[in-house]
């Protein structure tokens, strides 16, 4: 090699050094500058049509507003490797707001970071704060989305033909059969004599159990199916091949059912987050504990799909209605399980803020499945 | 002229170093290919995986459990196993810990740490035992048998966790009771690395004694090289295989209790995350020297580590990490060719 082209090809080395080393000196003086940067944290891909879109969506929302900047990473474990990565956001980044947004983030990760920094704000989606026991730099926030899978069930009552609805679900915790409970009370509201089949496929990403769950589903007979797992796609994709109905869990996955898809019960993170990211630039302290639902602005319903007739829209609309107007409960008494104990008396009632139906552990009549 | 021995030392060091080069290159191609600067890419890998003490801290925390995985393929590698199921150890190593904890309350903390760090090393150890026993005595494929063996152990484990130990206050996130503060391992002196970094340097260290240096570990390796010769010899190769895996079994084990004990204060699904499918490719990157982890299992961490800065400032998808890892195992192995060609070069030239 000719010496004066080895020498070229050193300088352009050193160049691309210097441009690289300027750079990242400019990216870490950032740190001292006004605009925040915010980061966003996601246990799975961000493209899984489901969770994580739901969330980098709204980080999206984020990264359009003036004067901020966000940094973001994906597929971070719920181990220390998720504690690594917002130190590392705060150390290298610069960042001073943080959204790791897994609910196994909190505890141990995010209450144990928050410690060691304590002037970096952290806001965990999951509503687990607890006043005085908790860093106050940390804030929790969480949609009753249990609202809209109860419009969901009222559109795939009226919408199936042979009554015969199916729920995917990743595991029986609270969250999750609350979402199953209020579905099949949605949709038994609109045909007292529907009934929802539910599978347990015991993690929250499981294509492949997922797929044989809504095949098996299907083969069964029934023709509306909505689920209750990380990323809703695989459900959604098997639904429209065999030519069932779909509702949709998380994000909106119209997209991938235009036929089938009917509606869907989706976080609204662009909302809360740009409203979170606003109120954090004008120096207002955020507050430790948000909760709400479709009054809230946190949670959404998908745009009804084509399939959904009048009387299921109009019935949906009017639930929305009272939604709005903070009249509507969906678990009052009196109410029987699917193994026929009463679960709430005649006469009582539980709101949305009850703190009874976040420990959940029964199935309400009409759900064919089992929690042991 | 040089000797045998300084020109086995130059193949040892040179090839992975040279297949280090040679991945980074493809690897920088693959970058350019995504539309990013592969030269900003190399500078903020080296940024965050080294550049500075927090870098070095997120890296050698990386390290830790890989360390102590891989060794649970290196061992049973020096007899001629191919053992691939780290993950279950790991996962039932952790539930055992938790299991011994909550049955020892109010004891002094480095004694349940003790008992803790022994009933994950048995509980690890008793799962590859099986795989290693069904290899000795019924002729199952280990490498099989090992994996099937991990998919029984996780089942097992979540059964537990979500069954008959798990708290019930753990509305959202079944897990089992928690540990207790007095009982977590907690992080070295001076750096935010906790001790399980200290438990893989000090296991590879007895192993490397082990293998090179007593009976036991001439015999494995003389199992390992030709089963029949060494049977021939009188050697006891079912208690060597028996041994061999126990002790592999025992340190993926070792690394579950530290999850347990030192992250996540309790057993929950978090502890099956793939370190035992990770310390696989360390073990084989290292080619089964128990002092190679070491080094290389820092490189993985460090990879890791600086795999989300990657994601951050250049936009690259997280598979990118994957990719290199990809890249850097066919490079280390395919290089693994030219050590023969390269010794019978030197030997001519001497």
């Amino acid at each position: 090699m000719p010496y004066d082209r080895m020498l070229s090809r050193r300088a352009l080395l050193r160049s691309a050094a210097l441009t690289t080393a300027g750079w990242w000196a400019a990216a870490l003086s950032v740190e001292a500058a006004n605009p925040p940067i915010v980061g966003f944290i996601y246990v799975g891909p961000r493209d899984d049509f489901g969770y994580n879109q739901a969330h980098a969506q709204g980080a999206a929302a984020v990264a359009k507003m003036p004067g901020v900047k966000v940094v973001e990473e994906e597929k971070v474990p719920e181990t220390v490797d998720v504690q690594k990565t917002m130190g590392s956001m705060i150390t290298l980044d610069g960042a001073t707001l943080l959204f790791p947004t897994s609910f196994g983030y909190f505890d141990p990760h995010v209450l144990k970071v928050a410690t060691q920094y304590p002037k970096v704000t952290f806001l965990h989606a999951g509503g687990l704060y607890q006043e005085g026991k908790h860093p106050k730099n940390v804030g929790s926030y969480f949609g009753y989305i249990d609202e809209a899978q109860y419009i969901a069930g009222v559109v795939a009552g009226h919408t199936s033909r042979s009554g015969k609805l199916g729920f995917v679900a990743a595991k029986p915790i609270p969250q999750v059969l609350r979402n199953i409970n209020a579905f099949t009370l949605g949709a038994r509201s609109a045909k007292p004599q529907t009934t929802t089949q539910v599978i347990f496929t015991g993690d929250w990403a499981l294509p492949v159990k997922e797929a044989e769950a809504t095949n098996s589903l299907v083969d069964q007979g029934i023709d509306v199916i909505t689920c209750h797992v990380d990323s809703p796609k695989v459900v959604m994709e098997t639904c429209e091949r065999r030519g069932i109905f779909c509702s949709g869990y998380h994000a909106s996955q119209a997209a991938l059912a235009p036929k089938g898809y009917l509606t869907g019960a989706e976080w609204n993170w662009e909302g809360v987050y740009t409203d979170f990211v606003k109120r954090f630039q004008a120096g207002e302290k955020l507050p430790n504990l948000v909760r709400g639902g479709l009054k809230e602005g946190m949670i959404r319903t998908s745009p009804y799909g084509a399939a959904v007739g009048a009387a299921a829209r109009q019935q949906a609309e009017d639930v929305r209605a009272q939604w709005m107007a903070g009249t509507f409960v969906i678990f009052k008494g009196p109410l029987q399980s699917n193994t026929g104990t009463t679960v709430i008396p005649a006469g009582e009632q539980r709101v949305q803020t009850d703190l009874s139906l976040e420990s959940m552990d029964w199935l309400v009549a009409g759900v064919i499945g089992s929690i042991k | 002229m040089r000797s045998a021995k300084q020109q086995d030392i130059v193949a040892t060091l040179g090839l992975p170093a040279g297949a280090l080069v040679v991945s980074l290159l493809v690897f920088g191609m693959f970058v350019a290919g995504s539309g990013a600067n592969p030269f900003t890419a190399y500078t903020l890998m080296y940024m965050g995986g080294f550049g500075t003490w927090f870098s070095w801290q997120n890296t050698l925390q990386r390290a830790a459990p890989l360390i102590l995985t891989a060794l649970c393929t290196a061992i049973p590698a020096h007899l001629g196993l191919v053992i691939i199921g780290g993950e279950g150890a790991l996962v039932l190593g952790g539930l055992g810990a938790v299991v011994m904890a909550l049955h020892l309350p109010g004891s002094t903390p480095w004694l349940v740490q003790l008992a803790m760090a022994l009933a994950g090393m048995v509980a690890g150890g008793l799962l590859i035992l099986v795989a290693g026993a069904l290899r000795h005595y019924r002729g199952v494929n280990e490498t099989i048998s090992s994996l099937l063996l991990t998919y029984i152990a996780i089942a097992v484990f979540n059964h537990l966790v979500e069954g008959a130990m798990r708290d019930p206050a753990s509305l959202n996130k079944p897990s089992t009771a928690a540990l207790g503060e007095a009982y977590m391992l907690g992080m070295l002196p001076g750096m935010e690395v906790h001790w399980g970094l200290v438990y893989g340097l000090l296991a590879c260290g007895v192993v490397y004694v082990l293998m090179s240096r007593t009976v036991f570990g001439f015999a494995a390796r003389m199992a390992g090289g030709n089963a029949r010769a060494a049977q021939l010899s009188g050697l006891p190769i079912g208690r060597l295989v028996l041994t061999g895996c126990f002790l592999a079994g025992a340190a993926a084990g070792l690394a579950g209790m530290v999850e347990v004990a030192a992250v996540h204060g309790r057993a929950n699904a978090s502890l099956a995350v793939g370190y035992g499918y990770t310390g696989i490719l360390v073990a084989f990157l290292a080619r089964h020297h128990p002092l190679a982890i070491i080094p290389v299992a820092v490189l993985l961490g460090g990879i890791g580590a600086s795999g989300g800065l990657l994601q951050r400032r250049l936009g690259l998808p997280d598979a990118t990490v994957l990719v290199l890892q990809g890249i850097l195992f066919v490079v280390i192995l395919a290089s693994e060719t030219l050590r023969e060609r390269l010794q019978l070069m030197g030997r001519v030239a001497s």
